[in-house]
């Protein structure tokens, strides 16, 4: 999978994003880096952001398209 | 049988649960190694969970935890996160201070590290 498909996922997710972005951390289409900063997630824990970028990238997750995750995430105030 | 009751039994009465892909002493994952090692530099006493030995328990952690990927972290029974939040959280100087919260100060004190093969 090209990054483009997720980043449309996050882009719909965070529409409020300053900062989003979608690495092929190995160029095999399966494991990612993605940062999202967004207003959206100020006030919440780590655990509570991370957890909204799985929710918006549940399908490619689930069905294992995504091997591998990084998740780097930024509430702005 | 599920293995549901023995994973919830092990993240409540642990101080630090690491669900991981192999053991301590044979990690088979780099993402569940970033964590232990960072759980270790935090000094924390870690009693870990492979969850390649079956299946099953990596789909019924996820429906416990909400929490679709391997490495996970629970600290105190509560869900703490997967290997980038353990080393953001090292970085942010905030790793120790989370397990002095949940487990207090002398949470470092046995610094001992202990294997669980669960069984269904």
């Amino acid at each position: 999978m090209s990054t483009q498909p997720l980043r449309v996922l996050l882009e719909q997710a965070f529409p409020d994003a300053t900062e989003l972005d979608v690495v092929d951390r190995t160029g095999g289409g399966d494991h990612f880096q993605v940062v999202v900063t967004s207003r959206s997630l100020a006030g919440l824990s780590l655990v509570e952001q991370h957890r909204r970028v799985y929710e918006a990238l549940a399908a490619p997750l689930a069905d294992g398209t995504i091997h591998e995750l990084r998740i780097r995430t930024k509430g702005e105030s | 049988m599920s293995y549901s009751d023995k994973i919830k039994d092990v993240i409540s009465s642990s101080d630090v649960a690491l669900f991981m892909k192999g053991t301590p002493a044979f990690v088979m994952c780099g993402n569940s190694d970033r964590a232990l090692q960072a759980l270790r530099r935090a000094g924390a006493s870690v009693t870990a969970v492979d969850v390649l030995a079956d299946p099953q328990i990596r789909q019924e952690l996820a429906q416990i935890s909400g929490w679709p990927t391997i490495p996970q972290v629970f600290v105190g029974g509560e869900l703490v996160g997967g290997a980038d939040i353990v080393e953001e959280l090292e970085r942010n100087g905030e790793l120790e201070q989370t397990l002095r919260e949940k487990l207090g100060d002398g949470y470092a004190a046995s610094r001992a590290e202990t294997t669980v093969a669960l069984k269904s």
